[in-house]
């Protein structure tokens, strides 16, 4: 039964990674792009995908692997039902934000970085949302809220946690 | 049927304009979606038009329709353009901005929008290179490097095709120029990269936008698909980037551009020469294409007359942080750095007296308001020990403790670092270390190793608390002069601007000029 789950899955891959490379046939140097829309179909890019992208843009499995852990966006595994993006820059620590993290990570649940055990939310941190005179910022499943305050905070745990 | 106009831009819709359009919808009134204006204490910001010209109201709540369009709500602010923010500006790249509906093709043909193409493509493309040289213009991504020079090397190079590159990559902690631009007019790039493109011979162009933008992303989809027409036989495409800072660095963004690890290359060769995917490259950011259009259209002399020295044209000023006034302020260069935090600022946003600025990013220097006569100017800000980059300003007030900023930049740099050059790769990591026995106090004792007949050179004794500074100064020295790129190079600049001007947060002493205020 599981293997034959892992089957379809490697085939699933391979159709999407089919579809996404037709879509980008005139353009050049496609590897992030084709990475992107990976992860926006499955939520992450499996390891699974790492050979079959290598074998379709000829390149080696290492160099793919070099390019999905190199950044920070590409997931190796699912993230939680929502995405909870807190800004730790300097603008935004200007305005009180690692008390809002500190205060978000606790009522969460969880610690930066990671995903709650029971896959409900995951914490990330973000280098600058580019809405720096209006800190703390957060991205809640791609949505910007800015000047977190306490109630804020609780605003989006009960958001995210409902 | 009464006419409304609300930004679109990130910021508005983070404080609430959505929800806001949506009510004004609900009434019956057509709203336009703007960019923003700049001046994010008054948003979520509605402007009725009237006979009169347009009304603002600031700080709109979705129950305050009626109010508004009564005209009694409390936060009625007349014209907006007169107040005393926007009065003062100069707004050559940025005139657009705030003011119309980013998307539509009539409203940019109408304020301006396609003249500088016009007269480019009318220019020979040695006449449009000498235009941009003639206007002064230097390369706002922070390195202030001649504009006007980088495109002759181009155009003078050899290829069997050429790019134009625009880097909006736009990383950097208390910036957010690129993002206002692309979301509020993003036509404005878009038409000067298409002169870049005439004036070195370039056929195709990528905008290589960070994915922490996903309207800027959109926006500029929206705009290429729409005026595709207009700019052929020119190409454009977004490329999205994946959550890496240092790929703000121009060789690096080329190499994610290609599909590979962002990491710097060395120089030479340089990118005009070999850029992207091999050919001579034109890599400009975001506000330098951005002021071409205005050049082009009104004239190399009407740009270089304003400006102090040799930074001419005019410069968007980015006031973020802990700032009342927070927003974007276009204005020719020489403006102090007193005046732009306390006057146009209006000081910090908590109500607490200023302790430091830091200008130009996560790798720009923290200024005391001792410092605060400083005007903005490439040259002055390099004298001073710091840098405009970007031209973003962070503001902090005397809550900030000025050895964990230190640390943070050493941090950054850690979780930032390409990992192609040692200095920076490692420096920041034993930065961290180093910040953090510093802060708690945790000297190092002497080692077992140190101890052994050998090591004679080694030091005998227990660290003391000036050695290990001495130290972090060493490690600064290194990592400025030994790193590939800026990020390594310029992480410094935050750690020794901390270390000169705020030594109490170290456990040193004041510093006179604090002593005597």
């Amino acid at each position: 039964m599981e293997s034959k789950e892992k089957v379809a899955d490697v085939r699933e891959l391979g159709e999407a990674l089919d579809a996404v490379i037709a879509r980008m046939a005139d353009q050049r140097g496609i590897l992030l792009p084709l990475l992107h829309a990976l992860q926006e179909q499955f939520g992450y890019i499996d390891a699974k995908a790492v050979p079959l992208i290598a074998e379709a843009l000829n390149l080696s499995r290492a160099e793919v692997h070099g390019v999905l852990s190199f950044y920070h966006d590409f997931r190796a595994k699912p993230a939680g039902c929502h995405v909870v993006k807190l800004c730790r820059a300097e603008s935004c620590q200007a305005r009180g934000g690692a008390a809002m993290e500190a205060a978000m990570a606790d009522r969460l649940g969880v610690t930066m970085g990671d995903t709650r055990g029971d896959g409900r939310v995951t914490l990330e941190p973000v280098y600058c949302l580019g809405l720096c005179a209006i800190g703390p910022n957060a991205l809640v499943d791609g949505r910007p809220v800015a000047k977190l305050d306490a109630a804020a905070v609780d605003r989006i745990v009960v958001e995210v946690t409902a | 049927m009464t006419r409304v106009f609300i930004s679109r831009d990130m910021a508005s819709v983070a404080l609430g304009a959505d929800a806001v359009a949506d009510a004004f919808v609900q009434a019956g009134c057509e709203v336009v979606r703007t960019g923003s204006r700049g001046l994010f204490a008054i948003e979520p910001l509605v402007e009725v038009e009237t006979e009169n010209g347009r009304i603002g109201y600031g700080s709109v709540l979705p129950d305050d329709v009626a109010a508004v369009l009564d005209g009694t709500h409390a936060g009625r602010l007349g014209d907006v353009s007169a107040l005393p923010f926007f009065a003062r500006q100069q707004r050559f790249t940025f005139s657009r901005c705030g003011l119309v509906d980013p998307l539509r093709l009539a409203d940019y043909a109408a304020h301006g929008g396609w003249a500088g193409l016009e007269k480019a493509r009318a220019l020979s493309q040695q006449a449009v290179v000498d235009a941009v040289k003639a206007s002064g213009l230097r390369g706002r991504g922070g390195a202030g490097f001649p504009t006007g020079i980088k495109w002759q090397t181009v155009l003078d190079a050899a290829g069997s095709e050429k790019f134009i590159v625009c880097n909006a990559d736009e990383g950097d902690s208390g910036t957010f120029a690129d993002r206002m631009l692309m979301e509020g007019d993003p036509y404005c790039l878009i038409e000067g990269m298409t002169i870049a493109g005439h004036a070195v011979g370039a056929g195709y162009g990528y905008i290589y936008i960070r994915s922490e933008y996903p309207f800027a992303i959109k926006m500029m989809q929206a705009a290429i698909e729409r005026s595709s027409h207009l700019i052929a036989p020119f190409t454009l495409e977004v490329r999205v980037g994946a959550g890496a800072y240092v790929c703000g660095e121009e060789t690096a963004l080329l190499d994610s551009i290609e599909g590979k690890r962002g990491q710097v290359r060395a120089k030479p060769p340089l990118p005009a020469i070999a850029g992207l995917f091999g050919q001579p490259t034109v890599i400009n950011n975001v506000l330098s294409l951005a002021a071409i259009p205005f050049i082009l259209a009104e004239g190399s002399e009407r740009y270089a007359d304003v400006g102090f020295g040799r930074s001419r044209g005019t410069i968007p000023v980015q006031l973020a942080g802990n700032v009342k006034n927070g927003g974007l302020f276009e204005i020719g260069f020489g403006i102090t750095l007193g005046e732009l935090v306390n006057e146009i600022g209006g000081g910090t946003a908590s109500g607490r007296p200023v302790r430091a600025v830091q200008v130009g990013g996560p790798l720009g220097a923290y200024f005391p308001p001792s410092m605060f006569d400083l005007p903005f100017d490439y040259e002055a800000f390099a004298k001073a020990g710091g840098l405009i980059g970007h031209a973003g300003i962070t503001v902090f007030d005397d809550s900030v403790h000025m050895a964990r900023m230190a640390r943070f930049a050493m941090e950054f740099c850690a979780v930032e670092s390409c990992g192609k050059c040692t200095p920076c790769r490692i420096g920041s990591t034993r930065g961290v270390e180093l910040i953090d026995r510093i802060i708690s106090k945790d000297l190092r004792a002497i080692g077992v190793l140190e101890q052994q007949p050998q090591m004679r050179n080694a030091g005998h004794a227990a660290k003391t608390l000036d050695q290990e500074i001495g130290l972090l100064r060493d490690l600064c020295d290194t990592m400025k002069h030994g790193s590939l790129c800026a990020l390594g190079g310029f992480t410094p600049y935050p750690v020794l601007s901390a270390l000169d001007y705020f030594p109490e947060d170290f456990g040193g002493e004041p510093t006179l000029a604090d002593a005597a205020e």
